[in-house]
């Protein structure tokens, strides 16, 4: 049996005397999208800083790629890639020009830079734009810029922070393609989202509340323990019932 | 006479045309909806209503009062929660109420009646400073801010972006409560699925206006069939179904894939043969009923292709 894409065994994160994060224990397969599902401040935040080796546990176990979280941090930042709705691009650089400086980032050999520049362009439909500044650019072009370029050093894993809040609803699809062909080429994707019908296109779901994973699944499984057939209903159902929302 | 009339407004900046054209209006204790993405121009347009922005062109009431020349008498009327959160963080939850109430001449005891059914939830809190409330509470504290003068008009600008499915929805409940007390709520919001809880709603795209209307007769008014279909591997199923010939659209919506073909009668065997061909073995195929966003993807096509 190969290893999982990320590993986490009572994995808790305290900050004083409140716990954030609190005994979670999951596993993430290889070439899974998983969908990370909680309330604002359940805690999804804090998990996702320490799988991406940003944030020491308090306590238990976890790693990504077969990389411990405690140990290997910076192992774990070069085989993994990030992209949230809030730190994505810059805005006063081209399009080209972006993805030029995070290949830079990650070690892209000149040759092999350019061809893929031409070949991010053409599959995200951009090569239009290519000399425009990214500040210039609809939100929902992007976000779809930025999580090409969050890939742009095949990375093993990639880590997705409401990637799709605010986005129109032909590019936000447009958006869960280019995951789905992430996922079909061995990318792990791990997705937080407040839309609820985008939980429906992950492998598995978990939703946090209060710092604990309280349900993990396929939205199938979700739905039918709950005798629901939608995944907002088995949410509401779990999260009403939380003491606190976010810090 | 209505809450909000506006007629053909114009506003760019630099090259950016954020508004075209813009045209509507809200009528008095209506619950009206501006549905759309980042960037359509719901802010640009709401600055506009509450007199922060002067319009390129056009004109714009609110209350009978015009927005560029009656600015000063229209302010007090207004109760507006902007899109970021904009409460005095160092300020505590009843420190915030009582500066609003104060700024319009106000106090809290004098309309507590309004903002009870909101504020009451906060008030166990009402000693914490407010940047040290939930995403939820914020939210519930904004409104209680907007509403203390007793507004006849509430703008509110994405109050439930980034916001959880349990708070967005609990938020809904009180704006459907307030509208009960006659005030016109004008609200915009990136969720298509919010659309439905409005009197009508105004879908709104790159600065132009798409469509008016009741949410009942925006669906209504979908003229094609739709077929759902779902199988174990979504990837494959839409890469299959961008190959077949009669596809008109294909997109995910949750568990199916919303698919309508360019004839005007969906051939569901002969579809169901071509999966067949194409190695999917599992598809489930049934008719569905249009939502807003499948209305609002349709006219987002026709858009383009008038473009």
């Amino acid at each position: 049996m190969t290893d999982p894409a990320i590993f986490t065994k009572d994995l808790t994160r305290t900050f004083g005397a409140f716990t954030a994060v609190e005994n979670i224990s999951f596993d993430v397969k290889k070439g899974e999208i998983f969908g990370f599902l909680g309330a604002n401040g359940a805690g999804k935040t804090t998990a996702m800083k320490m799988l991406t080796g940003l944030l020491a546990p308090s306590s238990g176990e976890a790693s990504v790629n077969g990389f411990d979280v405690y140990t290997e941090s910076e192992e774990i930042k070069k085989s993994i890639g990030y992209m949230s709705q809030k730190f994505s691009l810059y805005d006063d650089l081209t399009v080209s020009e972006n993805i030029e400086f995070y290949g830079g980032v990650y070690g892209l050999p000149t040759k092999a830079l350019k061809q893929k520049i031409e070949e991010i362009l053409y599959t995200i439909k951009l090569t239009e734009v290519k000399d425009a500044l990214v500040v210039s650019l609809p939100l929902g072009w992007k976000q779809k810029l930025a999580f090409s370029v969050s890939i742009l050093h095949n990375p093993s894993v990639v880590f997705l922070d409401e990637p799709t809040g605010g986005v129109d609803p032909v590019t936000r699809r447009q958006f869960w393609e280019r995951i789905y062909e992430a996922a079909d080429k061995g990318i792990t994707v791990f997705v937080t989202t407040h839309y609820m019908d985008e939980a429906e296109y992950c492998d598995r779901v978990s939703i946090m509340v209060d710092g604990k994973i309280e349900a993990l699944d396929s939205p199938e499984n979700l739905k039918r323990s709950f005798s629901t057939d939608s995944i907002e209903d088995v949410f509401i159902r779990l999260a009403r019932g939380a003491k606190r929302s976010d810090t | 006479m209505p809450a909000v009339e506006v007629h053909s407004i114009y506003k760019s900046f630099e090259d950016v045309k954020a508004l075209k054209d813009i045209s509507f209006s809200v009528e008095e204790g209506e619950l009206y909806g501006f549905i759309g993405p980042d960037g359509a121009g719901k802010t640009t347009l709401f600055r506009i209503l509450n007199t922060l922005l002067i319009p390129d062109e056009g004109t714009a009431t609110v209350l009978g009062l015009d927005v560029v020349d009656d600015y000063k008498t229209i302010r007090p009327m207004l109760g507006y929660m902007p899109g970021r959160f904009s409460l005095y963080q160092d300020l505590s939850v009843q420190e915030n109420l009582e500066f609003f109430a104060s700024v319009f001449g106000t106090t809290i005891s004098e309309n507590y009646e309004l903002v009870a059914p909101i504020y009451s939830q906060l008030e166990p809190f009402k000693n914490r400073y407010a940047g040290k409330l939930s995403g939820g509470m914020k939210q519930k504290l904004a409104l209680s801010c907007a509403l203390i003068h007793k507004p006849k008009l509430l703008l509110l600008d994405e109050p439930t972006t980034g916001v959880d499915a349990v708070s967005r929805k609990e938020f809904w409940e009180m704006l459907v409560d307030l509208k009960k007390q006659g005030i016109a709520i004008i609200v915009s919001t990136p969720y298509m699925d919010e659309a439905k809880l409005c009197d009508r709603v105004a879908l709104i795209q790159e600065g132009s206006l798409m469509q008016i209307d009741t949410p009942l007769n925006i669906v209504n008014g979908y003229d094609r069939p739709i077929l759902g279909i779902k199988s174990r591997n979504t990837y494959k199923l839409l890469q299959a179904l961008k190959l077949y010939e009669w596809t008109h659209s294909a997109h995910p919506f949750g568990e199916f894939i919303h698919f309508t073909e360019k004839r005007e009668k969906p051939d569901m065997i002969a579809l169901e043969a071509f999966l067949l061909d194409n190695g999917i073995d599992d598809a489930v195929i049934k008719e569905v009923e249009p939502g807003i966003e499948d209305s609002f993807m349709a006219l987002m096509r026709k858009e383009v292709a008038s473009d």
